[in-house]
């Protein structure tokens, strides 16, 4: 059982110091990771994920329960806590979707009966995210950068159903993130999500600031951004519904940005 | 001596996996030695020369299959290693053989593959996989954690009991555990063997008859209608 994990500082692209030296997560904890394009924030969840121990190029060590990773973590895919959600936005397997996730279920160590069902729930979590539904039958290369994503979190979340998901970068594939993470939430995780949006920011414990590869601050969200983030949701589904609208062909006439201040 | 054969298909990673775990055996103050085996065009030997200040070689088969040339050559290059002073010595091979494979019952069998190259590949590649014994997946980086994960699946399949470690390449990110495994092998000593079957025989195309058609051959023929699927011992 996962109750915590543990970054321990490393170093920068220049190698000097991350400024944070120990972060720690808890179980439910929901933490972003932010920082310009380009310093560092992909590169602190693959540390995660790949159970950094001074072996990857950031010199970070990442701790579970405050030892390093088993083994088995690396070795064997079912015992593997962590689904890491990564910024690719195509697909290079040449499968159909169903195939691609019953193999994915067994590797991940799902029930045997279970499997089909589980590829199926999966396929229908992708769905909710998407504008057009994408078929079990598909081909995994033919998908939309949206379609890929969603089914990629759709995976994390049903397939691997590990206590830790990390995301990068949720709202760049013109998926419904909002939902996205309202599904995901429903779930006791250890989240962790790389993103530019402050919706997703303030709806977190706690952000981690990036810059130049280091790790520069830990700022916990405080009341008074708690209290705000309310408007920032308001304000930011006045510009999804513009957006669907746009989507749908319609003409913008602006009205639900009245009430927005 | 340690030796490594390392095999893979054009591109997929030889030299970036080997370059890192030189790297790092030299750090641990072994010595080591590279030795390339391709068929027309290689420059890895002058590369890893400048960069890593290591003894290296390479030869080209030319008209012959790589592995045929391995077999050929092999015994030459470690003679040639152990002058250098080698305790580690490092063959890179094209491999380009899906019928042979260049691993020996001595040493370190090391397949290198990429997980950008579609989940067919490994069933594609017989011996070269079956009788490696650690199959490399490089190019991590470059697709999804589930496409990693279903891609070793597809290689435990066809390889179960081959140790799979996936990689970046490009940063030496999970070198580590490959160059303990290495450290772990016992050393190699001639006389050695090749650890697969050559193909049976000497066929007619071998000593240069071009006709198409079973027809125009003798010895080992077959026609389309006799398929075997190959998938190695
Ligand atoms: N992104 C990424 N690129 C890689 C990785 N490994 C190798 N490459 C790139 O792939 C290309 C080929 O790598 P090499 O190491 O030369 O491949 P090789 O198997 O030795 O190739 P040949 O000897 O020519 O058959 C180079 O451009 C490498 O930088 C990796 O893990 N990730
Ligand atoms: N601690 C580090 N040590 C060495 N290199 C680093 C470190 N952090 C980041 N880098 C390198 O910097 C480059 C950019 O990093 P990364 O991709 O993590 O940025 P990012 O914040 O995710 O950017 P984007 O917002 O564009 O996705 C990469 O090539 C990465 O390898
Ligand atoms: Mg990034
Ligand atoms: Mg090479
Ligand atoms: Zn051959």
């Amino acid at each position: 059982m996962i109750r915590d994990i543990t970054v321990m500082g490393g170093h920068g692209r220049l190698g000097r110091p991350d400024l944070v030296r120990k972060i720690q997560f808890n179980m439910g904890d929901v933490i972003s990771i932010v920082g310009p394009t380009g310093s560092g924030k992909t590169t602190l969840i693959n540390d995660i994920e790949l159970f950094a121990n001074g072996n990857t190029p950031s010199g970070r060590q990442v701790l579970f329960n405050g030892v390093p990773a088993p083994i088995e973590y690396r070795d064997d895919p079912s015992r593997n806590p962590i689904a890491l959600i990564t910024q690719h936005t195509t697909f290079l397997s040449d499968m159909p979707v169903d195939a691609f996730l019953t193999t994915h279920a067994k590797v991940r160590g799902g029930n045997p009966e279970d499997i089909t069902r589980l590829a199926q729930e999966a396929i229908d979590f992708a769905n909710e995210l998407t504008g057009e539904p994408l078929a079990a039958e598909s081909r995994m290369t033919e998908l939309s950068g949206g379609q890929t994503r969603a089914l990629l979190i759709a995976d994390a979340a049903i397939i691997c159903s590990t206590p830790i998901v990390l995301l990068d970068e949720v709202e760049n594939a013109g998926i419904h993130r909002t939902r996205a993470i309202e599904l995901l939430r429903r779930y006791r995780k250890i989240f962790v999500f790389v993103t530019h949006d402050p919706r997703i920011a303030l709806l977190s414990d706690a952000r981690i600031v990036m810059k130049g590869g280091r790790i520069m601050d830990f700022i916990v969200t405080d009341e008074h951004e708690r209290a705000f983030s309310i408007k920032v949701a308001r304000l930011d589904d006045a510009l999804a519904s513009l957006r669907d609208q746009l989507r749908n062909g319609l003409r913008l006439c602006g009205t639900e940005l009245e009430g927005v201040r | 001596m340690k030796l490594v054969i390392c095999a893979g298909p054009a591109t997929t990673g030889k030299t970036s996996v080997l370059r890192h775990a030189a790297r790092k055996l030299l750090e641990q103050g072994k010595q080591v030695a590279f030795f390339k085996l391709d068929v027309q065009f290689a420059e890895e030997d002058e590369e890893l020369a400048r960069e890593l200040g290591i003894p290296t070689r390479k030869v080209y088969s030319g008209e012959l299959c790589p592995d045929h040339c391995g077999v050929m050559v092999l015994g030459d290059a470690m003679e040639w290693a152990e002058r250098e002073g080698a305790k580690v010595l490092l063959v890179e091979t094209a491999g380009l053989c899906l019928r042979c494979s260049p691993y020996v019952d001595h040493g370190l069998g090391v397949v290198v593959l990429e997980a950008t190259s579609g989940m067919n590949l490994p069933l594609k590649i017989g011996p070269m996989l079956s009788l490696a014994d650690v199959a490399v997946v490089t190019k991590v980086d470059r697709v999804s954690q589930a496409e990693r994960e279903v891609f070793r699946a597809r290689i435990m399949d066809v390889a179960p009991d081959v140790t799979i470690r996936e990689v970046n390449a490009l940063h030496g990110i999970g070198i580590d555990p490959l160059v303990d495994r290495i450290l772990a092998t016992p050393d190699a000593e001639l006389p050695m063997q090749l650890r697969g079957n050559p193909p049976v025989g000497t066929c007619t195309i071998c000593v240069g008859k071009k006709d198409i058609g079973w027809q125009a051959h003798f010895g080992v023929v077959r026609t389309l209608e006799n398929q075997v699927f190959y998938r190695g011992e």
